[in-house]
């Protein structure tokens, strides 16, 4: 097996988690240790009961392929497989597979001896996750209010979620999670753009500094971040994007029954001008 | 100066996060949750249960008044005046008006409508506005009965629990009457308005949509019926009036959007819930309220009870229904009282308000949407359940 010159440096024993060195071993280029099983027998074993609810359906077309939650009347309690209970072993499996993946990462932070940056992000990816299908669902008493797994089905859920509470460009956590996610995407194309040029000077010239790109931006905008700070920059505007989902839908149902829209008589209440 | 603007930037956030926080009422679990859609599409209405024992308990149907003595005496022939219901029976005639005044008055009694010296005396206008409603309550549970009371019923106490006025009418709003900083006209939205559960939206969507005496004008017709546009379509403030309409439905009836629409495609019948016909009914029957009934009373009410463009006070959906689905839990209040359940007379030769417009037929004045098939496009064919 091939490996990159620098790579046998960092195919280093220890740093597990558990298991001490029973999986501490490579595949090739994978990296295996007890979380990549975990992650495999997850992955392998909810994908074949997404295809089994699949084939159980009324439909191949990728687009249409639905599996619902239960109805609400069964609560917080195990459903029929074929009325929801397979929704709810492929979402144990996906909750087992994406925090065995996330363990997995610790374990290469450890072996490499880096911040443990990526898994934590990914973290919050999964928070957002089991927020929707798990925490959610909890709190309003039923398996039923967490979202279908299809591709157009978990939209139609997200409409009707949205109308539960007449508008929810009032939800003000929606604000904020909104606010991020367009400011994530503004501030990664400002940064690409910029890197982009530096790096593919015109013909005769040469490439550009982190000087020149400082340069750059103080004479546009009068402020430069600098080469560090916008990466802290974007992993803070990413995360707090996917942080403030996750309250958005959180606080929609368990701790606001109405229209978002009401939410705001706060303001109106101010003691100022009441 | 710099760090004084920053400890004041950071108190007013301070506050600001406490006021957002602490003075929002929020809910919690317990939750108490409906489904009315297929499992996974998240058609269901979300409540608390303590708010939901808590409406229970705020809408309790009062006790029917004990039957009457049967009796072969009519209303009509040993009373003077009696217009409406000439033909009940003394002892049923009187055990409504007992009813009648629990239900409307039972503070003021009698004498809210009636000169006691002379009970024919139509002097106060209380009583022709009684006598009017009568017909209405009447007209409501027959007419409108197969497509929106339905063995329920109402009577006086649907709306007026216990009220001379109603707590849940409206008037129409002008708006205010000054502009407010560098705009210079608010083109009728952005005022956080109750009517459209403080949304920014027009504020006075009711007037356009429930006060109109036609009860098959002002058609929401805003969702495009083509997947490209192929003509200029409808304004966007059509589509905003509609949506502040359907705030107050959905508050009117403690409801989300999701108790009638399948939100996927808000205008396909097909994909609504059978309460979605119920509605579209409703809206008309409101319609037919307000028009026929109301809008003809308006002088017969004294000033300090019309609005501030001298209109008459006005119904909609949370007049009657008052953030349930089904006014007063779902009771058959009519049940009791038969009388109020036909139009018991077919003619009536004088209009019961000397200055209301002749009113020819009042009993029988608007004609009900019989087959919702007359509408074009979004006619509520058969909605599967």
């Amino acid at each position: 097996m091939a490996m990159l010159s620098f790579e046998r440096k960092y195919r280093v024993r220890g740093g597990t988690l558990i298991g001490g060195d029973l999986f501490d071993f490579w595949v090739g280029p994978f990296y295996v240790g007890f979380f990549g099983v975990t992650t495999l027998f997850f992955s392998v074993l909810g994908t074949a009961l997404i295809l089994y609810g699949a084939a159980l359906g009324p439909t191949w077309n990728i687009w249409q392929i639905n599996i619902a939650p239960p109805d609400l009347k069964y609560g917080l309690a195990l459903a029929p497989l074929k009325e929801g209970g397979l929704w709810q072993i492929i979402t144990f499996c996906a909750v087992g597979a994406f925090s065995s993946w996330a363990l997995r990462e610790v374990e290469i932070c450890r072996k490499l001896g880096i911040g443990y940056h990526v898994p934590f992000a990914f973290s919050v990816a999964i928070l957002a996750y089991v927020s929707l299908v798990v925490v959610r669902p909890l709190l309003m008493g039923a398996w039923g209010h967490g979202f279908p797994y299809g591709i157009l089905s978990h939209l139609d859920w997200v409409s009707n979620t949205g109308y539960q509470y007449l508008h929810f460009h009032y939800n003000p956590a929606h604000m904020l999670a909104v606010s991020f996610f367009f400011t994530t995407t503004l501030a990664l194309s400002l940064h690409g753009s910029l890197i982009l040029s530096s790096t593919n000077p015109g013909k005769g010239e040469v490439v550009k500094t982190p000087e020149h790109e400082d340069t750059f931006f103080r004479d546009t905008i009068g402020y430069s971040i600098g080469t560090l700070g916008i990466h802290r920059l974007g992993l803070f505007l990413a995360l707090s994007a996917g942080f403030w989902s996750a309250v958005c839908i959180v606080i929609s149902g368990p701790f606001w029954t109405r229209g978002w829209p009401e939410w705001w008589g706060w303001w109106l209440n101010l003691p100022v001008w009441r | 100066m710099k760090t004084f603007f920053v400890v004041l930037g950071a108190s007013i956030a301070f506050f600001l996060t406490v006021a957002m926080v602490g003075l929002t009422d929020w809910d919690r679990p317990p939750l108490s949750t409906t489904q009315n859609g297929f499992r996974g599409t998240a058609m269901a209405q979300i409540h608390t249960r303590d708010g939901v024992a808590e409406k229970k308990d705020a809408n309790v149907a009062p006790a029917p008044a004990d039957p009457a003595e049967p009796g072969e005496e009519l209303a009509g022939t040993t009373y003077e005046n009696v217009q409406v219901l000439k033909n009940v029976s003394v002892n049923e005639f009187n055990r409504l008006m007992v009813s009648m005044t629990e239900w409307v008055s039972p503070e003021q009694g009698c004498t809210y409508c009636h000169n006691t010296e002379n009970m024919a005396d139509d002097s106060l206008y209380q009583k022709k506005v009684a006598r009017r409603m009568l017909q209405m309550t009447q007209h409501l549970n027959s007419d409108w009965k197969a497509n929106h009371t339905g063995g329920a019923g109402v009577t006086c106490y649907t709306c007026h629990r216990g009220q001379p006025v109603p707590a849940n009418i409206w008037f129409t709003n002008p708006g205010p009457n000054h502009t407010s900083g560098f705009v210079s006209r608010n083109n009728g939205q952005n005022m956080a308005a109750p009517s459209v559960g403080l949304a920014s939206l027009p504020y006075d969507t009711l007037t356009e949509y429930l006060a109109d005496k036609s009860i098959d004008n002002n058609a929401i017709r805003v969702n495009a019926t083509t997947a490209l546009p192929t003509t200029k379509g409808k304004p966007i403030q059509d589509a905003e009036k509609t949506y502040g309409l359907m705030i107050h439905m959905s508050e009117g009836l403690g409801v989300n959007c999701t108790f009638c629409h399948n939100t996927r495609a808000i205008s396909n019948w097909q994909q609504s819930t059978p309460q979605r016909t119920t509605a579209w009914h409703g809206i008309r029957m409101v319609r037919d309220i307000n028009g026929t009934f109301m809008e003809p009373l308006t002088s017969t009410f004294p000033k300090n009870r019309l609005g501030v463009l001298g209109d008459v006070p006005k119904v909609n959906c949370t007049t009657c229904h008052n953030g349930q689905s089904k006014p007063l839990n779902g009771a058959h209040v009519v049940d009791a009282y038969p009388e109020l359940t036909k139009t018991t007379v077919a003619e009536v030769t004088k209009a019961p308000a000397p200055d209301a417009p002749p009113a020819g037929t009042p009993a029988a004045p608007a004609t009900p949407p019989a087959a919702p098939s007359e509408t074009p496009v979004e006619a509520p064919a058969a909605p599967r359940p």
